[in-house]
């Protein structure tokens, strides 16, 4: 069997994920193995972000050369790269959560017990969120208002949401 | 002396704060992480970055009202290697907060209850430590730090994500909850690995004396949360609690069974760390743990009539190396620190009456 990372060397190491009962296999020779940290059992997390960012991702393009930085992903405020996240398991600022959100998902499911915030909530985000569930609840009304053909009404939610959208709105 | 030294309470003073459940639990903490909006984290900060950031948080913290009167409040290059050490002995700081120079800062109430990091792998790292088991106590006493602090700074946060932290396993809370156990009924009752293995199964972390990593030296166990998102604050703590009582009620039937099935061999154990932690003239640190573990369980079975479990605790700090170093100019090497530790713990325990097990009270009451 040959390496899917290198397609060279013959495939020694062969990791099996279950997730969410989908399995994914990845058949990897020593060297592609060590290189993602797969052989490495105290480093379980790491190989979640491998598979997350990298061998995963080579795989179902079809398969890149190994190292072909296409795919590599650089946060916009930080300079923080998709290998230093490999590299660290750490993020480079706040909004790196925002430019990994795709690589980090798939581990943090795997991490926590869910990846909805449940706990406290600071008071600026708290009205943001109130906000937003205020605006969604008046689209939806906005559109039951039009589908039943009751046109003053729908005026009135569509006000509404202006007034909401507008900057420094009351809650 | 120095200005932390100065500042840091006597060691036998600190060793006599009680608190409930505190002849198996030692300690409860409760930590959170926080981080600007918009900075970098610390690790990845350039230095100007670090150092705003330092400007802007060490004010704010050290000015906060569950830090008066008076708090410790310095950058990290004040404090000497061996100061830190301390710290870090009496889990005031990590051990990677121990590593941090300038652009890093500590603050500290007087009773030690409360520690903020500042510019640690978070921006901040705030903990309530507090004696015996008071999770809820020690969470109450966090969060009222963290919503003053909201007040003037404003935190990273993602409606999805919560608290944005530099470790994706700190995200969402950004809380991590523990308590320090003794466990040498569990550990001489050989049940120690099956509660370890229950308790990884719910999803906390059973830990050595000083953390990630560390060995679980003097039947020290520390018990935490692993999952940080997805779950309130409360529920966490909640579980962590319920978790500890569970098995602070195994080590008391552990210890029961270990006195009536094999008096003996208890005895025998207390009985001989007895005589090496009052007789020894050269001893490792390692050593002296499992040691005072015997003696502690000793006095807890009341073996030692008149010798307070605080003269134990002391004793567990005055072992560790930093602590031996306090007060000497010579740098001690490993080898004469083993002969300083003996000779410290001779003069101690020379006023501890000799064990005497028909004194045990295990049996009549509870232990």
């Amino acid at each position: 069997m040959q390496c899917q990372v290198c397609k060279k060397a013959q495939a020694k190491v062969h990791y099996t994920q279950i997730h969410e009962n989908q399995m994914k296999k990845v058949d990897l020779c020593d060297a592609c193995a060590k290189e993602n940290g797969i052989n490495d059992p105290a480093s379980f997390a790491l190989t979640e972000i491998v598979l997350g960012l990298g061998a995963s991702k080579k795989l179902e393009d079809g398969g890149g050369a190994p190292g072909n930085a296409g795919s590599e992903v650089t946060c916009i405020h930080c300079g923080f790269t998709s290998a230093d996240l490999k590299k660290s398991g750490r993020l480079g600022c706040s909004e790196c959560y925002g430019t990994f959100a795709e690589a980090l998902e798939s581990l943090l499911k795997n991490m926590h017990k869910g990846t909805q915030h449940r706990g406290k909530v600071p008071p600026n985000a708290r009205r943001a969120i109130d906000l937003e569930a205020r605006i969604l609840q008046l689209e939806s009304e906005l559109k039951a208002a039009i589908s039943r053909e009751d046109f003053e009404s729908a005026a009135q939610f569509r006000d509404a949401i202006k007034v909401a959208r507008q900057p420094g709105a009351p809650v | 002396m120095t200005p932390i030294l100065n500042f840091l309470i006597p060691t036998t003073d600190a060793c006599r704060r009680s608190g409930p459940q505190d002849k198996i639990v030692f300690s409860s903490r409760v930590r959170l992480a926080r981080n600007l909006r918009g900075a970098p984290f610390p690790g990845h900060a350039k230095k100007v970055d670090r150092v705003k950031a330092f400007d802007q948080l060490m004010p704010a913290v050290s000015r906060l009202p569950q830090a008066a009167p008076d708090p410790y409040a310095e950058s990290m290059d004040k404090p000497t290697a061996q100061e830190k050490q301390i710290l870090v002995e009496r889990h005031l700081i990590s051990r990677e907060h121990a590593t941090k120079t300038a652009g890093s800062g500590l603050v500290l109430n007087q009773e030690e209850t409360l520690s903020i990091m500042v510019n640690e792998e978070d921006h901040l790292r705030m903990q309530s430590l507090l004696p015996g088991l008071q999770l809820h106590l020690a969470w109450k006493a966090i969060d009222e730090v963290d919503t003053c602090l909201q007040e003037q700074v404003e935190f990273a946060f993602h409606p999805q994500y919560g608290f944005l932290t530099a470790c994706p396993t700190n995200l969402g809370t950004g809380i991590r909850v523990s308590a320090m156990l003794h466990l040498p009924g569990l550990v001489l009752a050989e049940q120690i690995n099956q509660i370890i293995q229950a308790v990884s199964k719910l999803g906390l972390a059973v830990r050595g004396l000083y953390g990630e990593g560390t060995q679980a030296l003097g039947n020290i166990f520390q018990i935490s949360n692993q999952q940080t998102l997805g779950e309130s604050e409360q529920e966490i703590v909640e579980r962590l609690n319920k978790v500890v009582l569970q098995v602070i009620d195994h080590e008391e039937d552990a210890r029961i069974s270990q006195l009536e099935k094999r008096p003996n061999v208890l005895f025998n154990q207390i009985g001989r760390a007895y005589g090496i932690l009052s007789h020894a003239h050269t001893i490792s640190s390692n050593e002296t743990m499992n040691l005072l573990s015997l003696l502690r369980l000793g006095v807890d079975l009341g073996l030692f009539p008149g010798t307070p479990r605080t003269l134990v605790d002391e004793l567990f700090l005055l072992s560790q190396p930093a602590h031996l170093q306090l007060g000497r100019v010579e740098k001690l090497d490993a080898d004469h620190r083993d002969v300083v530790r003996a000779e410290m713990l001779r003069q101690r325990v020379k006023g501890v009456s000799t064990p005497d097990h028909t004194k045990t009270t295990a049996k009549t009451e509870s232990i």
